[in-house]
């Protein structure tokens, strides 16, 4: 019994990886639409489906031994409490599943719930994690008013928080560099400034992910675990990552992060408005990096950075939109964006009252 | 069944030896199972244990993963010549070579594979099962080049030892055109090592059209240098003979490719400068050290004047003919293109970082084990294969039915 159930799954797991292959070039850079055309009948998957339900399956494939060992009433029962096997059953099959890219609607909803259980019991939080896909006609852009900013470093706070960021390493995707006046040389400039701001003399530039239009990052990756969505951001799905951090050497603005243990975020501060490719819980061993909030942005709201701003100095929006303040801000100032010769395309600008 | 006799042959082999030979195996027994304890440490920790930050994110395994691609391709360099050219002299330095070139990629996918933050997610990295991001990623290229490299340096020896077994002569068209093959996929799997690295704009250290040709000089330099110092081993050991003639072949490649290494290192550096910009940064780091930080500086000058002094003694006749001094020429060659082109190539890309945030890098205890660890496991493969070879090769292990050879 568990050994054709093995087999099988092999072998939808094949026939979702060729059928893959088959489509990856076309919908390389915007999948996240594409996606919506996979049906969610396809065909070795729903045949499984009928049979047994999926979790169960995988449980009892790769959980197998575990089951058997409990079903012979031996020392397995007294030391394994029930959430813990669950826990293992639902490890296994999270292990096993594929690409978020490349997931069926139903595999998705699948995931999310085991990954809701899996927080549940490893942390006590019962949190929310959606997979809301990109909004159609929604290019997201942001702008940094160099003028403005004081170096408060409240946009760093709130996104430590919405974010659920390690707090062991101290992991930041915002960088707020004190810059000496007359130039903008990040060399010069010092990001690890602690004293009382503005500091006479200086300026202060944000740095996060860029969202480039061109994102060198995405290109590396040697299993396609990140990349660009309709809407502009670039994501990571944090299970598919194998830690190679190619993207993390590519990334000209240093954005990305890797988790070098496993993160920590006390159980009464993790946020549970989540999203798949935002900030939900990350393991260890995966990249990570500033995604705009997605779980915050596709919801209509700004992200955290943009609203914990006390000086006004960040502007967020839809670039699409003619009437959005982004488009004003492009329009009426000077703007300009890091590196252009790279040829990266930034969707981040900088600029001046 | 034939084969099956022949890989217990091997076996026997490979587990046989004098005194000498089980110490020499049990201190690299020992070094291994060392790096597999700090591998284990590392795999609970995560990479944490290791000295990599978000600022250097690629250190110790990186680095000497890209020396070790070097080192693979070159000791194929010799299979031209002896497999087409059927210059007698270096066939029997061919499959020292091969075994190099097994031992070396067997080094290379272990440095990868610890280097990964996910080990359990490598499956992703097979095609059709997972997601393989061909042709756009580099990485992808290179995994595909080194395995069909491995693979293709196992076939050749395998069928041509396997033939010396049964004391045939291996027919040249089954195996020549593998060999051509193999020749151009060794350039190729160090080339791709180049392109990894020179295709970031983001690192302008790397990213320079020179990468890849000094990466090859540089290989072509490490590479009969090892070989020599293993022949040298290996005359002194065995019985196998190995003509003065083909030591003095290798010490000729050694040199020209070392001298061209070097002419490339001077213009590289001249680049930096001459007129240094912001992309000389991390040369500057390298060479005299950016405010205050300047680990690296040592390290770099010994590499270059261990490789001046290596390719100097290697240059003047007189002196490369006296083998009291080649042996340590070649040896201080090695280590120096070890040391130039794994640290002092891989850190200093990192250093500053793209926002000019400088953050150094200095390996753990966990990252020295695992390198030992896997060093000692290319060295014991790297003896094993060589032991079969010159054991098939001197006709000590032998079908019973073949022909008594002529040697
Ligand atoms: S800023 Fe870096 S991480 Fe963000 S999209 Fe650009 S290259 Fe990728
Ligand atoms: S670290 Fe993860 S996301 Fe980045 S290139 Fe490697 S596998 Fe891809």
């Amino acid at each position: 019994m568990t050994r054709k159930f093995r087999l099988r799954d092999l072998f939808t797991l094949m026939a979702r990886g060729s059928e893959a292959a088959s489509t990856a070039p076309a919908s390389a850079s915007g999948c996240g639409a594409a996606c919506s055309c996979s049906t969610p009948e396809d065909s070795g998957h729903s045949v499984l489906d009928k049979t047994v339900d999926r979790r169960r399956a995988m449980g009892m494939l790769f959980g197998g031994a575990a089951a058997a060992a409990t079903a012979t009433k031996s020392a397995a029962s007294v030391t394994q409490t029930e959430p813990e096997k669950d826990e293992k059953l639902l490890a296994w099959e999270e292990q096993l599943k594929g690409n978020f890219r490349l997931m069926t609607e139903r595999e998705r909803a699948e995931t999310i719930d085991r990954l809701e259980q899996l927080t549940l019991i490893r942390h006590g939080v019962d949190v929310r994690i959606r997979d809301a896909g990109a909004i159609p006609g929604v290019l997201y852009g942001y702008a940094f008013n160099i003028s403005r900013c004081k170096g408060y470093r409240n946009c760093v706070e709130a996104c430590i928080k919405e974010n659920n960021l390690d707090r062991k390493t101290g992991t930041q995707y915002i960088r707020i560099f004190e810059m000496e006046g007359g130039q903008v040389t990040f060399e010069d400039g010092d990001a690890e400034y602690f004293h009382q701001v503005p500091a006479e003399g200086h300026f202060y530039m944000g740095t996060q992910c860029f969202q480039c239009a061109n994102p060198p990052c995405v290109d590396v990756c040697p299993v396609g675990a990140t990349w660009q969505e309709p809407d502009g951001i670039t994501v990571v799905d944090y299970d598919w990552c194998i830690g190679c951090r190619y993207c993390e050497a590519a990334c000209p603005y240093w954005a990305r992060r890797f988790n070098w243990s496993e993160p920590e975020v006390p159980a009464e501060e993790i946020n549970p408005n989540q999203h798949y490719l935002g900030n939900r819980l990350r393991p260890k061993g995966a990249v990570e990096k500033c995604t705009f909030c997605i779980q915050r942005s596709r919801q209509g709201q700004l992200p955290a950075c943009a609203e914990a701003c006390p000086t006004g100095a960040r502007v967020f929006g839809n670039l699409l939109d003619p009437n959005s303040e982004i488009r004003y801000v492009l329009e009426h100032k000077r703007v300009f964006r890091l590196k252009e010769d790279l040829g990266t395309e930034p969707k981040f600008w900088y600029y001046m009252d | 069944m034939d084969f099956l006799r022949f890989l217990r042959g091997a076996l026997g082999a490979a587990t046989t030896g004098g005194r000498t030979y089980h110490l020499w195996m049990g201190v690299l027994t020992f070094i291994i199972m060392v790096g597999g304890y700090a591998y284990s440490v590392q795999l609970r920790e995560g990479l944490i244990v290791t000295g990599m930050s978000d600022h250097v994110s690629w250190g110790l395994y990186i680095s000497n993963f890209t020396f070790l691609v070097g080192l693979a391709a070159a000791a194929v360099m010799l299979v031209l010549p002896a497999y087409v050219l059927k210059d007698v002299d270096f066939s029997r330095a061919v499959l020292i070579g091969e075994g190099v070139a097994v031992a070396a990629l067997t080094m290379c996918l272990c440095f990868v594979v610890v280097d990964l933050g996910g080990p359990q997610n490598m499956w992703h990295l097979v095609p059709v099962l997972g997601y393989f991001n061909w042709p756009r990623s580099m990485l992808a290229w290179d995994v595909l080049v080194l395995n069909g490299y491995l693979a293709l340096n196992l076939l050749i020896p395998l069928y041509i030892l396997y033939q010396h077994y049964h004391g045939r002569e291996p027919q040249r068209r089954k195996y020549v055109p593998f060999v051509y093959l193999s020749v151009f996929w060794a350039v190729s799997i160090h080339m791709v090592t180049a392109f990894l690295l020179a295709g970031l704009p983001a690192r302008p250290f790397w990213n320079t059209g020179l990468l890849g040709p000094r990466f090859l000089a540089s290989a072509f330099a490490a590479g009969p240098a090892f070989i020599i110092v293993t022949l040298h081993f290996i005359r002194r050991m065995t019985t196998y003979r190995i003509a003065n003639e083909t030591l003095s072949k290798l010490a000729m490649i050694a040199t020209v490719a070392a001298q061209v290494n070097l002419i490339m290192l001077g213009s590289e550096i001249f680049k930096e400068f001459y007129f240094p910009t912001h992309h000389s940064e991390s040369a500057r780091y390298l060479f005299f050290g950016l405010h205050e930080h300047n680990a690296l500086v040592p390290w770099i000058w010994t590499s270059i004047s261990m490789n001046v002094l290596a390719t100097i003694v290697l240059t003047l006749h007189p002196l490369r003919r006296d083998q009291r001094l080649l042996y340590p020429a070649c040896l201080l060659l090695f280590v120096a293109v070890w040391m130039e082109k794994g640290i002092g190539l891989i850190i200093p890309g990192f250093i500053p970082s793209p926002l000019g945030e400088i953050v150094e890098y200095m390996p753990t205890w966990v990252e020295l084990a695992v390198t030992a660890g896997i060093w000692s496991l290319g060295l014991f493969v790297f003896t094993a294969l060589v032991r079969v070879a010159l054991a098939v090769e001197t006709g000590s292990v032998r079908h019973p039915g073949a022909p008594i050879m002529q040697d």
